[in-house]
């Protein structure tokens, strides 16, 4: 029998060039813990001094399962998984995930609901996308801006926190609505915010939009080109950077996007550096729906009002028994599902997002699979990193923007 | 249903043993395993559904037969429609074409059902365990696969409880 680890190697070997085996070329093994992978990725990289000739994203390190432990909760309490995967979009998660279940069940979402919901997850897409700035360019050596961007994230957090009582973890969007109303700080905190970031997007903007060192690192690395994309199934600000305008946002509305006037920001380059002016603009366009969102914002309920399906108020359980029923039934066996499949996509700050819902008729989801961005533009990797430094590798995993709870789930 | 997946259906329907069924404003097909590979290759070349969006399995142990549905979703970016596709495979040496030579990502999407469920393609270039350990025993996203609570086996009763364990019939 073989031992473990020249077993691991067997399974490699055609992997590799034939130099490899010659010993002409180095195979070097980077991460799973290393700063620059952005969680725990390792990269088998086939290196020819310092070129990298061919590279192995090895993931599952963070792999916890997700996907069958939601088969073992009810509908409602599998949101709560929802939050852990992609953890830097944990309400655009949320939000995949009750459009799931909305358009299995035929499930009404209240206008306030859904424009409070557009709100906060294209709050969490500027947040994102600030993370994404922060160590895309602390990967690159330029430390400052790293500094800056979390200090704009942390008021995104705290508007979480207001809402949610969580600054992460949120479970906030449910089935049929939202968990509750927003507190009544929740405007001037949004509105405060909407008057100070463009400001800072165009601090970022003056610290390296014309930066040599930063346009040196970024401009011609990690060309990829449209029809490749289309290939590899990239989605997202990637997609975009190569020419390639699909925004589900804009092609395929829900959440009422189509009352909202925004651009989708497209460049042709498709290098590191159209990657990341794609993204600048991106936060624009998101301060610009958040403003409108906000102005219009309807008043009305939060959650729908089908009793089948949201429990009752707690104020209503003091006075119908129909209430309490309902409300004892809810909470403990939870509700029945109509059988069937949906599919049902949203635009997440790194692409499509899209859950696969199968329901047998009863109240635990039969099958729910996350298509999610970061896996495809993973793979996408070692075609961009090909003939590179090892250096703009680096650059490289920062422009791809992945997490990694996001790819193993 | 919108006119293009209407053309495209009936004209599918017309060349392949394929079952048309409609949920909720989404177009199934039901395929067979030997059809997959030109199923995709007309949509993909013919009618322009050139992106694969999800390829993933459901395991129906021990209610039907076969046990195992392959689903695709393919969508296309110029003219923003989704249609989707089933496989039934049977549970026997589970086993399908692959579809990596028509869209790239299906590769990691297919070592991901290789891990979960099982199911062999045949074809694949690197059909490895992705997110699983390689040494792992078991797919676990497959129904007879506990997701834990199970009785801890000892020496003297690991027998026994192996004996018990719902495992499906292959």
């Amino acid at each position: 029998m073989l031992d473990q680890s020249e077993f691991a190697f067997n399974e490699l070997r055609h992997l590799v060039s034939e130099r490899a085996i010659q010993g002409e070329t180095m195979l070097l093994n980077m991460g799973p813990q290393h700063p620059s992978t952005h969680g725990v990725l390792r990269l088998l990289l086939e290196m020819d001094g310092e070129i990298v000739v061919n590279c192995f994203p090895d993931i599952g390190f963070l792999h916890t399962g997700i996907e069958k432990n939601m088969e073992a909760k009810s509908y409602e309490k599998a949101v709560v998984m929802t939050d852990r995967l992609d953890y830097l979009n944990n309400l655009g998660n949320n939000l995949v995930y009750c459009m799931a279940i909305e358009k299995l069940a035929e499930l009404d979402v209240p206008v306030r609901a859904q424009a409070i919901r557009v709100i906060l997850t294209e709050l969490q897409r500027i947040g994102s996308h600030l993370v994404w700035l922060g160590t895309h360019t602390l990967d690159l050596a330029a430390i400052s801006v790293f500094w800056y961007t979390f200090r704009e994230r942390e008021l995104i957090l705290d508007i979480n926190e207001m809402v949610s009582g969580q600054r992460m973890m949120t479970t906030y969007f449910r089935p049929g609505g939202l968990w509750r109303d927003v507190p009544i700080e929740f405007e001037n905190a949004v509105r405060e915010f909407i008057k100070i970031f463009p400001r800072r997007i165009e601090e970022y903007g003056d610290m390296l939009s014309e930066n040599p060192i930063f346009i040196d690192r970024t401009k011609d690395v990690g060309i990829l080109k449209a029809e490749d994309a289309i290939h590899w199934g990239v989605t997202g600000p990637i997609l975009r950077a190569t020419g390639v305008e699909h925004d589900l946002r804009k092609v395929d509305p829900y959440m009422g996007y189509e009352q909202y006037e925004f651009d989708v920001p497209t460049q042709t380059d498709g290098d590191t550096y159209a990657r990341y002016l794609v993204r600048m603009e991106e936060m624009r366009q998101s301060l610009r729906i958040v403003q409108q969102a906000l102005d219009k914002l309807p008043y009305g309920p939060v959650r729908s009002n089908n009793r089948k399906y949201v429990p009752p108020p707690r104020s209503e359980l003091g006075i119908s028994m129909e209430a309490v029923i309902h409300h004892f039934k809810l909470w403990t066996e939870g509700f029945d599902m109509p059988e069937g499949s949906v599919y049902a996509a949203a635009e997440s700050p790194r692409g499509v997002l899209g859950v696969y819902l199968e329901s047998d008729g009863g109240p635990k989801p039969y099958r729910v699979h996350w298509r999610t961005p970061s896996f495809d533009n993973l793979q996408v990797l070692p075609v961009l990193a090909k003939g590179h430094l090892m250096a703009d590798l680096v650059a490289l995993m920062g422009t791809t923007d992945f997490v990694l709870g996001d790819i193993d789930r | 249903m919108n006119k293009e997946l209407e053309k495209t259906a009936s004209a599918l329907i017309e060349r392949y043993s394929v079952e048309l069924r409609e949920f909720r404003g989404q177009t199934n097909l039901i395929v067979s395993a030997e059809d997959i590979i030109e199923v995709c290759q007309t949509l993909r070349d013919e009618f322009g559904f050139n992106f694969l969006e999800v390829e993933t399995a459901v395991d129906y142990w021990p209610r039907q037969e076969p046990r195992f549905h392959v689903i695709y979703q393919l969508y296309s970016i110029e003219k923003h429609i989704r249609i989707g596709l089933r496989v039934p495979v049977s549970g026997v040496s589970p086993g399908l074409p692959t579809l990596v030579g028509l869209f790239a990502n299906a590769n990691w999407r297919e070592r991901e059902i290789w891990d979960m469920f099982g199911i062999r393609f045949e074809g694949h270039p690197n059909l490895r365990r992705i997110l699983m350990p390689h040494d792992w025993q078991g797919h676990p996203l497959r129904k007879d696969y506990p997701l834990g609570y199970e009785e801890v086996q000892f020496t003297f009763n690991a027998e026994e409880i192996d004996r018990d364990k719902p495992y499906a019939e292959e």
